[in-house]
């Protein structure tokens, strides 16, 4: 469904993305692994539009996602941001309706602050947080408006970006167990990028490692852990010692 | 050699990067009209911006406006008595207010005022992603965030000079009456007398430029911020800094086209 052919993105003399090659079915959960900075969540960025990449071709359905219908193309899209971007001048439940509340999917008020308390008890929110404001919350409470706005208007494909760091094991558990639910129960594509392993286990149908701006390794969850390959290995044993340096 | 090139080379990169600016500066003024005339119109957002730069601007701009109708009401009877023309105070201070310290002081208070908050809003939206989170929820910044702030300081900057100009002309009255000696009907009698539509008129319009340089130069110095919080701290300054200069810039340029006969 999801293509990436070759895709390079620099910023300035930076070299980020060095020729990804990836791609994702219909109705597939991909979790994308890897260290801190190598470059998970502009490849993201890149998918949707919101950083150009510099070279290289990314498809949906076939269709170059930097021609076409932009309008069209984003209303399929649901994205977690990592540092979750709630808009801080409305509160939690405008947050989560904020596609039901104008354009194409507006619905009446009333409606779209049901279907808003709705998804934020499904990431384990009470009512009763819908009328503060995101700052008023918790780090991890803002981590789960977040995904609630990402699924509220049920989109085809919904991007996470790390939607368990911050939160307690329990609370990880329950987002993971959601991940996977929207995944098999609204058939969405998924794309999730985390450190947490047992997340990885949790959410994926394949799983990707990015190193050095390209992909190391990629295939069936079921063979990660017998995988021979050493950046894998490495990742996921967490040891210091392999071919990924650990600067000091 | 390096002698004489390198001073060429910093002027060449500094004109280079100047053009650069004016010529995205355009592009940005570009698409803030393009999406002014074509739907969707974001109507509460424009209600808010109303009330955010308009009517919160009012106090700012009504005592800004009443000590300076005062200290020009002094100063034209200290400088009129030097030619026996004391009674020229009402007519000036009015003409002195309406065409031109009115909008002037009230478009660098509103300055000061709305380009900040709009710049520090924006550029914070803008460094912790939300901007980027609005594109993926299908809306537009410049239309969302934008063109509601620039219409709306527009709109607003002209009610509030024509508030600013009664204030002022009042201010001067207080201190014509009170300190100089007027009688309170004359001093009204020669304010109204001597005033044309015109001079209120080309100050509401100079106004309106004010506030759409305010609006424009907030969004856009919010819209290009850099990371973190200095690079919010920095837009900021250059927001409050550019729509000032271009505020006084502009005054000079509306008033030689206004008043040069
Ligand atoms: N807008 C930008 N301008 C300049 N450099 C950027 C920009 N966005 C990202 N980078 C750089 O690109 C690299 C990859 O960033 P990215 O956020 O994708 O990392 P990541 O893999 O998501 O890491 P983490 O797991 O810590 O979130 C970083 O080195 C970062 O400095
Ligand atoms: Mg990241």
């Amino acid at each position: 469904m999801i293509a990436l052919t070759d895709v390079h993105k620099s910023f300035g003399s930076k070299q980020v993305l060095r020729g990804v090659d990836l791609s994702v079915a219909r109705g597939e959960s991909l979790v994308i692994i890897g260290g801190s900075g190598t470059g998970k969540s502009v490849l993201l960025k890149c998918i949707l539009g919101l950083v150009r990449h510099d070279a290289g071709t990314i498809t949906l359905e076939g269709q170059d996602v930097t021609e076409g219908d932009r309008d069209a193309f984003l209303a399929r899209f649901g994205m977690l941001f990592q540092g979750g971007a709630l808009f801080d001048s409305l509160t939690v439940w405008q947050n989560v309706a904020f596609r039901l509340l104008r354009g194409s999917l507006k619905r009446p008020k009333a409606e779209a602050r049901e279907i808003a308390i709705e998804k934020l008890r499904r990431v384990g929110l009470t009512p009763d947080v819908a009328d503060l404001y995101p700052a008023e919350l918790s780090g991890g409470m803002q981590k789960r408006v977040g995904l609630a706005r990402a699924i509220a208007a049920e989109p085809d494909v919904i991007f996470f970006d790390e939607p368990t760091t911050g939160l307690d094991p329990i609370m990880a558990g329950v987002i993971n167990a959601l991940i996977r639910e929207i995944v098999v129960e609204m058939g969405a594509t998924a794309m999730t990028i985390t450190h947490d392993m047992s997340s990885v286990r949790a959410i994926a149908d394949r799983v990707a490692m990015i190193h050095d701006g390209v992909v190391k390794w990629e295939g069936p969850v079921a063979e990660m852990d017998s995988a021979p390959n050493p950046y894998l290995r490495q990742f996921i044993s967490g040891s210091a010692e392999g071919p990924i340096e650990a600067v000091r | 050699m390096i002698l004489i090139t390198a001073p060429l080379a910093a002027i060449g990169s500094t004109t280079l990067s100047a053009l650069a600016l004016i010529g995205r500066m355009g592009i940005f003024v570009g698409q803030i009209l393009s999406h002014l005339v074509r739907p969707p119109f974001y109507v509460r957002e424009f209600g808010q911006a109303l009330v955010q730069i308009g009517w919160l601007s009012l106090p700012v701009v009504g005592l800004t406006a009443l000590f300076t109708g005062g200290a020009l009401a002094l100063q034209i009877y200290a400088g009129g008595s030097r030619f026996n023309a004391e009674a020229v105070v009402p007519s000036i201070v009015a003409i002195g207010m309406v065409r031109e310290l009115g909008p002037v002081l009230g478009g660098l208070m509103v300055a000061g005022r709305v380009a900040a908050a709009i710049a520090a809003e924006i550029g914070t939206m803008k460094v912790t992603e939300q901007i980027d989170a609005l594109t993926t929820l299908s809306t537009n910044p410049m239309k969302y965030l934008t063109v509601p702030r620039v219409l709306a300081a527009t709109l607003s900057l002209p009610i509030l000079v024509l508030v600013g100009d009664v204030i002022g002309i009042y201010g001067g009255f207080l201190v014509g009456t009170s300190r100089l000696g007027f009688n309170p009907v004359t001093y009204m009698e020669n304010t109204v007398d001597f005033l044309e539509v015109w001079d209120v008129t080309s100050g509401l319009v100079k106004g309106a430029v004010f506030g759409f340089i305010v609006a424009t130069m907030g969004c856009y110095h919010g819209m290009n911020s850099g990371k973190g919080a200095q690079g919010v701290g920095r837009a900021t300054t250059n927001a409050v800094v550019s729509a000032s200069i271009l505020i006084l810039a502009a005054n000079y340029l509306l008033t030689g086209v206004f008043f040069s006969t």
